[in-house]
């Protein structure tokens, strides 16, 4: 054991207690390492925790877990998942979507977990493109995605390469964009990849108690283990000898020393932890530009009686589909529809309440510049603003009738996603380049997560069990 | 420990790393991975639990020993009778 210099030492320390840093410490905790996972906040999960507003309980981020495989297939990522970390198959306790789709002016794709679907809607809006479209699935199926020394390759190019028609392109895009690019306007095809399997090939599918049922599981299973987690224990920095992490001192001002340090924090906040200074040029570079705003409705009754019985609904009103950053508050032109009700929950279960999530682009910049009563005022006037352009691709549900019989509202903005995330920009999926390796400039510090590059609540699962694999298990740390 | 002891070892340990497997009827001069659905994690994970229930190190360059249950049985042999002495 190296690097103990008073101070309470370890095999590992996590910085971060969300999927990734869940899971990545379920993986040591397993093979008998000391590991403490260490997290800011008083909740656990992150980017994927819950939270309490109005006597009820919300999740922060989820709409829909992808990657939703059934039955627990092998070679899928939440069939990995779910081995690595010893769970019973039903942990997570996940009820598919009912049915989704991308609208577009004067066209609509549907999909589900069944890929035939999706297909059938190409080919029905798109019959002179099928052929191209199916180019397109055979070229991502043999994508391997998961050799993580693999170097960056524009999805624009590689797309347009194959599928001619611009409007199908841009369809296809937007889901997966919205659903974990970090980048402007294109993305790293292995990513186009990893998420088009997630969203189109496996699917969506959510627990009837939400995000929480996750955590419960992966909490249980880490505590079962030994593992041990320290909340409200924010880390300051990190401690450094010779190139190598040797530990991190906490906001209190204690030190903590161990032979592996696993940063969830961020690539780009990982590095400020390293004291590169966090306005240098190298850290904005890197810092994503996307953040997002969300509405959440509460109704008394299920959507579906006010005219929305699908699961997601991803629209755009434009010609061309914008993947940027937003230069008004909120970028109105496209977005997200959830309703978390629209799921196939067992026994004829359902929500208590009705919900209704709109999610669209924001800008971080406006957002945490306000100060309070401006920031309130804005979510204010566009709050309904961002319900009426969603509702716009909802033929059936009025904004009108919604606004009438919303009992409970909350809304989310970049500010309350730097919060929850502590992502610099408020950036939801991170830093534009990825570090998928889990390398970064100094020994013995490795990055898990969102900046490791696997997406979703699955993807971040399987990254803190990557990595944990990868550089501490096998890293000849035994 | 036996040949054959071992092998029983092993396969308890697939058992709980792929509880979904059908371990019935599995051949040992067979290749593990031509007859289940294993894959590189979960022979990380044979590994570690070797380490973690009898003391035995597999380095990385050697996993390649671990490939059938005859292979691992007599790659393991010596190892079990140098942690047991």
């Amino acid at each position: 054991m190296s690097g103990s210099k008073g101070g309470a030492s370890f095999d590992t320390i996590i910085i971060g207690c969300g999927m990734a840093g869940l899971a990545a410490g379920i993986r040591l905790a397993m093979y008998d390492k000391k590991v403490v996972i260490l997290e800011k906040h008083n909740a656990p999960g992150g980017l994927n925790g819950f939270y309490f507003a109005g006597g009820r309980k919300f999740d922060v981020g989820l709409h829909a877990v992808t990657n939703f495989t059934e039955p627990f297939s092998r070679g899928t990522p939440l069939g990995t998942v779910m081995r690595q970390l010893r769970l019973p198959k039903d942990a997570f306790q996940l009820c598919p979507q009912k049915s989704s789709r991308i609208a577009f002016p004067g066209v609509d794709l549907r999909f589900s977990n069944d890929f035939d679907l999706l297909e059938a809607e190409v080919a029905r809006a798109f019959p002179e493109d099928i052929d191209d479209f199916r180019r397109l699935r055979k070229t991502v199926l043999n994508y391997d995605a998961l050799d993580l020394d693999k170097g960056y390759l524009s999805s624009r190019e590689t797309v347009q390469g194959i599928i001619r028609n611009p409007v199908l392109e841009d369809m296809l895009f937007c889901p997966l964009m919205f659903y974990g690019n970090a980048r402007e306007r294109d993305m790293d095809f292995g990513q186009y990849v990893t998420l088009w399997k997630a969203i189109f090939e496996e699917g969506f599918a959510r627990p009837l108690e939400g995000v929480r049922v996750m955590i419960r599981a992966l909490l249980d299973r880490y505590r079962s283990l030994g593992g041990v987690r320290r909340m409200r224990c924010g880390v300051k920095r990190i401690i450094r000898d010779n190139g190598r992490a040797i530990g991190v001192e906490l906001e209190s001002g204690e030190e903590l020393f161990a032979d592996n340090i696993l940063s969830t924090a961020g690539r780009t906040e990982t590095e400020v932890l390293c004291g590169a200074k966090s306005d240098s040029a190298a850290i904005l570079a890197n810092t994503g530009a996307l953040s997002f705003a969300e509405t959440i409705s509460v109704l008394p009754e299920e959507p579906a009686k006010l005219g929305c019985d699908e699961t997601i609904v991803f629209f755009n009103d434009s010609e061309k589909f914008s993947y940027e950053q937003s230069v008004d508050a909120i970028d109105l032109r496209s977005g997200v529809i959830c309703c978390p009700n629209n799921y196939s929950y067992r026994d004829g279960e359902q929500l208590e309440e009705g919900l209704l999530r709109i999610t669209t682009m924001a800008s971080h910049a406006l957002w945490t510049g306000y100060d309070e009563e401006t920031y309130l005022r804005n979510k204010e006037a566009w709050f309904p603003q961002m319900v009426e352009s969603a509702l716009r691709f909802m033929p059936g549900m009025l904004a009108e009738e919604v606004f009438a019989k919303t009992v409970f509202t909350d809304m989310f903005t970049p500010r309350t996603i730097t919060k929850f995330t502590s992502h610099f920009g408020g950036a939801v999926y991170g830093a534009p380049d990825k570090s998928k390796n889990g390398l970064t400039e100094y020994d013995k510090l490795f990055l898990a997560g969102t900046d490791q590059g696997f997406l979703g609540i699955v993807g971040a699962m399987l990254s803190g069990i990557s990595m944990a694999n990868r550089h501490i298990l096998m890293g000849g740390n035994g | 420990m036996t040949k054959e002891d071992i092998k029983k070892v092993v396969l308890d340990i697939i058992a709980e790393i792929a509880p979904d497997e059908d371990l019935s009827n599995v051949k040992p001069s067979i290749r593990l991975r031509d007859q289940l659905d294993l894959d590189s994690m979960d022979f990380l994970d044979i590994v570690m639990e070797l380490r973690k229930k009898f003391g035995i190190e597999v380095p990385e360059d050697e996993y390649i020993n671990l490939a059938s249950l005859d292979s691992c049985a007599d790659y393991l042999i010596p190892k079990f009778k140098s942690v047991q002495a």
